[in-house]
């Protein structure tokens, strides 16, 4: 019975899968060609014209063949404008770790301070409240006016966007500290710093951890936003190039990688978190 | 009383509502701890038993009076005072050997860890927790993990163990087993203990000294009941004993009626020197409660539990 049940979700995804394709194979398949008005003229604009309408956007086929060839090469570089997607991916990916990773260092510890005193908590309280609903997109041409680097600007801009999850959540985590773990510990006489790393840190893992994966997640959506602003290389700059190539197929074979690279992210940090939660 | 290891002067608590109208929870309170001696706490919900608690082992301070333990005032936590939480407080992200370990470090920074380890082993052995050393806290059963705070507390040496109401939240077997855990341990170890209960046979079986409270606000130490059952005593025979039915009596009764009345009769009350008795001496009492018991007056099940 549960081998059953195990077995009929992933049948039903591949049921729907296949729907999905055929659907999608169904629309884009050649119209038929009306009877051409003028033989004489369809014979001088070529056989293509003549034999019927190719949809514009690419079918299944044509998607599955893409995805392939980049498969087969994914890290050949032939020149800023033609490089593999396996490159525009670590580009993008590098970018998102750099900004995140930075973030990551500063906000724990912010957080922790926050959390760790109502004084300081209500201090920044306001700045937090009006930094955070800011798009990070926003924060772009200040980044380029006073960095002067694109690269440097698509950090910062993740940077601050996966800042303020980490940060509230880390306060939200050290503040809710239960009550008794810190009474053992006054009863203990354990130290500040040894409290601070024995004690809080373990206790609000899970919860900073939750912001961390928050965070990567916003950092993942925004990247592409950014890239398609800065140019030159990454995931991002790699689909608006395809769109200005019109090459609908590269941006379908785009839009995937980027689902599965972000559902690997969120798969690593979920994996984190619970190798930090514990029961009670 | 120069022997004394706490004594208790004059302690109040009092909250401030939001309203501006202070509440006084208890009051003047008095009382004295020997060293090796087991002292049991008994009042109803609401006259301050935890606060009280927390005010011996430094976590709370007091609105009025002191604490001295062995003639210092109390003026924060410390090692000397282990405490033993309702809720047993164990860190879930560490094991048994984690947890108890952590106590011990604590209280000697300068140790190996091996002898961390070595001194922990011994505790997790005097508790009867042999093998479950790297289990997690979630791997435990209720009683478990009592034995393991009960460890940790007994880990660090202290001068004094707080206990409230360590055994309230198990059920009525493992209770008893721990109970009578607990007499086994302090008859080895000659460990003073303060705990609070609602338990009254929990009390008699533990305590040597009953400090009776009566009901908050305002709340009084009423008298202390002087167990002159002797020490040996297990869960067993105890109710065999003609001591017994006295005390249990006694108790019951100031908890049903005399807790609640006990304000109107206090004209030559003296909270320095509550009335000090020994139910289980008095042979008029003990007659009186054995009629009582051959008529089919069980005590309230409230009391009892």
């Amino acid at each position: 019975m549960k081998s059953l049940l195990n077995w009929k979700a992933p049948a039903l995804s591949l049921a729907m899968f296949l729907l999905l394709i055929g659907i999608w194979h169904a629309l884009t398949l050649p119209k038929a060609a009306p009877p051409p008005a003028d033989t004489e003229y369809a014979a001088l604009i070529g056989a293509a014209a003549a034999a019927g309408q190719k949809s514009a956007f690419p079918s299944p086929a044509d998607v599955g063949a893409k995805i392939w060839q980049h498969l087969q090469e994914p890290f050949y570089d032939r020149g800023p404008n033609d490089k593999g997607i396996g490159i525009q991916l670590a580009y993008s990916i590098a970018r998102v770790l750099a900004g995140y990773l930075l973030a990551a260092l500063v906000a724990v510890p912010v957080g922790f301070l926050i959390g760790m005193s109502p004084t300081v908590y209500r201090a920044l309280d306001p700045y937090i409240q009006v930094l955070k609903p800011i798009s990070p997109l926003a924060w772009m041409p200040l980044a380029l006016f006073t960095l002067k680097d694109s690269s440097v600007s698509a950090i910062f801009v993740i940077f601050i966007c996966s800042l303020w999850p980490m940060l509230i959540n880390t306060a939200f985590g050290v503040a809710s500290v239960r009550r008794e773990w810190l009474n053992v510990a006054r009863t203990l006489e354990v130290g500040p710093m040894r409290t601070a790393f024995r004690v809080i840190l373990p206790a609000a893992a899970p919860t900073i951890m939750t912001g961390m994966r928050i965070s990567i997640g916003i950092a993942w959506l925004v990247i592409v936003a950014a890239e398609m602003l800065v140019g030159g290389t990454g995931i991002g700059y790699f689909v608006w190039n395809e769109w200005n190539n019109l090459s609908i197929t590269n941006i379908l074979t785009a839009i995937l990688a980027i689902g599965l690279v972000g559902m690997l992210l969120d798969l690593m940090l979920a994996k984190l978190t619970r190798l930090v939660t514990f029961p009670e | 009383m120069n022997e004394t290891l706490i004594r208790v002067e004059g302690i109040a608590k009092k909250f401030t509502g939001r309203d501006g109208t202070d509440t006084t929870v208890f009051e003047n309170l008095h009382f004295g701890i020997q060293p090796g001696e087991f002292v049991c706490l008994i009042g109803h919900s609401g006259c301050g038993k935890t606060t009280i608690l927390n005010i011996l082992s430094g976590l709370e301070q007091a609105s009025a009076g002191y604490v001295f333990v062995g003639g210092r005032e109390v003026n924060g936590p410390s090692l000397d005072r282990a405490v033993i939480f309702q809720s047993h407080a164990l860190m879930p992200w560490l094991t048994v050997m984690g947890n108890i370990a952590f106590a011990v470090s604590s209280r000697w920074p300068e140790w190996s860890a091996d002898k961390v380890a070595a001194h922990a082993q011994k505790y997790i052995d005097l508790v009867n927790l042999t093998g479950s050393e790297k289990k997690r806290p979630a791997e435990l059963s209720g009683g478990m993990k009592q034995r393991v705070g009960i460890a940790r507390a007994l880990s660090i040496q202290p001068k004094m163990l707080l206990m409230d109401e360590p055994f309230s939240a198990l059920d009525a077997l493992t209770r008893g087993v721990l109970q009578e855990e607990v007499l086994r341990i302090c008859a080895e170890t000659r460990q003073t203990v303060f705990m609070i209960t609602h338990d009254v046979d929990e009390a008699i079986l533990l305590a040597d000294k009953i400090i009776l409270m009566t009901n908050g606000p305002h709340a009084k130490i009423a008298e202390i009941v002087v167990n002159t059952m002797p020490r040996s005593r297990t869960r067993h025979d105890l109710h065999k004993h003609p001591h017994y039915y006295r005390i249990r009596n006694h108790l019951i009764d100031f908890l049903v009626d005399r807790s609640k009345l006990f304000a109107a009769v206090s004209a030559e009350f003296d909270p320095r020197h509550p009335p000090l008795v020994s139910p289980g001496l008095d042979e008029s009492d003990g007659a009186d409660a054995g009629a009582r018991s051959q008529t089919g007056g069980t005590p309230p099940l409230a009391a009892v539990r």
